[in-house]
């Protein structure tokens, strides 16, 4: 894994987004920090020598996905959330309930990763040209992204189904 | 070379050429408001800056009349006023312009201005870039590409004003809509030069051009190349008499200039991509022998097609905006998926040796 202070860096970057993304009050600054933290993932792919992902990552979360996002917050003007006042009984006691849980599951995350037997920096090198990562695909994994690429396909029907409005009687 | 070298010429390089590059922006706005002007019988800018030049009556010619404007245009834009609106969100509303115009400059990164030229490309690479030898290039102009909205879309929001509001939303949808046929118009070279290298797409192009192998991906990628750009007549999102001015309706000074100079740089950087992929990119007669001549021929065909978008916005009218999304969902998108397949199946059965009796006829 390259650098240590790249990475460092990059985790501070990383980590910094994600809070801003939680913690912002204002729902276009979250989709903000939430992009900023995709593009961060993606140059994290690029130091692990996987250019291929880095920029599906960036072209398909970065560009496609937030700006949806950005899309329908400004379409139905959710840009604010309520303050931090308002907040009663009921809501407090799920916070502190998903608040513990984020915290079971990042102690068992940091301790699997400080338990597994083949640290990242000793992986093999792969070859992770487009041609090879194509190859792989396409021989290894061939069930896979076909089943992946068929409910992708009866996801986007089913879009077109609920998305269609009925016409009655009058032509709309 | 060690990578660090080619690091850093990379960063040398692309200094020096995005420079080029902004020099090359401010021309073109004066090129578009000459061009503009004289395909409306007018004259144009043509006070700031000529090259006196006597004549035997005297009087002295006054050559090149108007080519000092986009300096003038540049000093004018530093000194306006520059206020922020008081009910704008400050942050996103400064950071708005400078995506706009980062991305614009990220995409000259990856195209190919030239051959092999020795002692200005590192030893392992075939042609001069900024970053040569990227085998994932095509998808990172995509990527650059799909970021690009988000100065528009931001700058519409942060304005906090409704005529900003609705050509951001006009912005995201337009951009959204157009990328899914520019991306797949953009896979067929990649599909028949067999590599996602700007500079193998190059050199697989030597003798043919893919605009004559196809025609349609190179249309369709004109038409949302356009879209993409927002240019006329896909300039909906600025829509004067709808919009007033659309999402920079607020920003005033440089911040303003910001936006025409992302828009014009993006001219220059899909022009440059649209030569590269379909159009023989640095290829042209003697470009073998002669490497240099690489940037002459593209600067010459960039310079083509920024004379074609000029010509389109002084030819078109606008569309209107049911008929933006009819054409980019309705005719646009099948039309590029369907040319795909047959692209993709021709290819195979050619590999496959089914065309060889054809070729063999016609004594190819």
């Amino acid at each position: 894994m390259g650098n240590p202070i790249i990475f460092l860096l990059l985790a501070i970057v990383a980590i910094g987004s994600a809070i801003g993304m939680l913690t912002s009050h204002n729902a276009v600054h979250s989709a903000l920090y939430l992009v900023l933290n995709f593009a961060t993932i993606g140059v994290f792919y690029i130091v692990l020598n996987a250019p291929f992902i880095a920029m599906v990552q960036i072209t398909v979360y970065a560009g496609a996905i937030m700006v949806l996002f950005l899309f329908v917050i400004m379409l139905l003007g959710a840009e604010q959330l309520r303050g931090v006042t308002d907040v009663h009984g009921g809501e407090r006691f799920h916070r502190a309930v998903a608040g513990l849980l984020a915290a079971v599951l990042l102690l068992s995350s940091a301790l699997l990763l400080f338990q597994s037997e083949t640290p990242a920096a000793t992986a093999p090198m792969l070859d992770t040209s487009p041609t090879a990562l194509g190859l792989h695909l396409f021989s290894g994994y061939v069930f896979p992204f076909e089943v992946t690429g068929l409910l992708l396909l009866v996801s986007m029907i089913g879009v077109f189904i609920f998305g269609k409005t009925k016409k009655r009687g009058k032509d709309a | 070379m060690t990578i660090g070298q080619i690091a850093l010429w990379g960063l040398v390089v692309g200094f020096i050429m995005s420079m080029v590059v902004i020099t090359g922006f401010a021309y073109t706005t004066l090129l578009e408001r000459k061009v503009l002007a004289r395909m409306q019988a007018r004259v144009g800018p043509n006070r700031a800056g000529y090259i006196p030049f006597p004549t035997r009556t005297g009087r002295e010619k006054k050559l090149l009349a108007g080519f000092m404007q986009p300096a003038a245009d540049a000093v004018k834009l530093f000194f306006k006023e520059d206020p922020t609106p008081a009910k704008a969100d400050w942050l996103v509303y400064n950071l708005a312009p400078m995506l706009a115009v980062i991305p614009a400059i990220l995409i000259l990164a990856v195209i190919p201005w030239a051959g092999k030229i020795p002692g200005l490309v590192p030893e392992q690479y075939n042609y001069f870039a900024i970053v040569p030898g990227l085998n994932v290039a095509v998808l990172f102009i995509l990527a650059v590409t799909s970021i690009s909205v988000y100065g528009v879309v931001l700058a519409g929001w942060a304005s906090n004003s409704k005529y900003a509001v609705l050509g951001g939303i006009r912005a995201s949808a337009q951009m959204i809509s157009y990328e899914l046929a520019m991306s797949l118009s953009v896979l067929i070279p990649v599909m028949l030069a067999n590599s996602m290298d700007m500079g193998v797409i190059v050199e697989a192009q030597k003798g043919h051009w893919y605009v004559f192998l196809q025609p349609v991906a190179a249309i369709i990628f004109s038409i949302a190349a356009l879209a993409e750009l927002q240019r006329a007549p896909f300039d909906l999102l600025e829509a004067e008499q709808e919009l007033s001015a659309g999402f920079n309706v607020e920003y005033a000074g440089m911040r303003f200039g910001m936006f025409f100079m992302a828009e014009y740089m993006k001219m220059i950087s899909l022009s440059a991509i649209a030569a590269t992929l379909f159009f023989g990119g640095y290829r042209g007669p003697f470009v073998d022998q002669i490497p240099v001549l690489g940037f002459v021929y593209l600067f010459l065909k960039i310079f083509i097609g920024l004379f074609l978008m000029i010509w389109i916005r002084a030819t078109f009218p606008r569309l209107r905006y049911d008929q933006l999304m009819l054409f980019g969902w309705k005719v646009l998108l099948p039309v590029s998926v369907i040319n795909f397949m047959i692209v993709a199946v021709f290819i195979v059965l050619a590999a496959e040796g089914v065309f060889a009796p054809i070729a063999n006829f016609f004594g190819f």
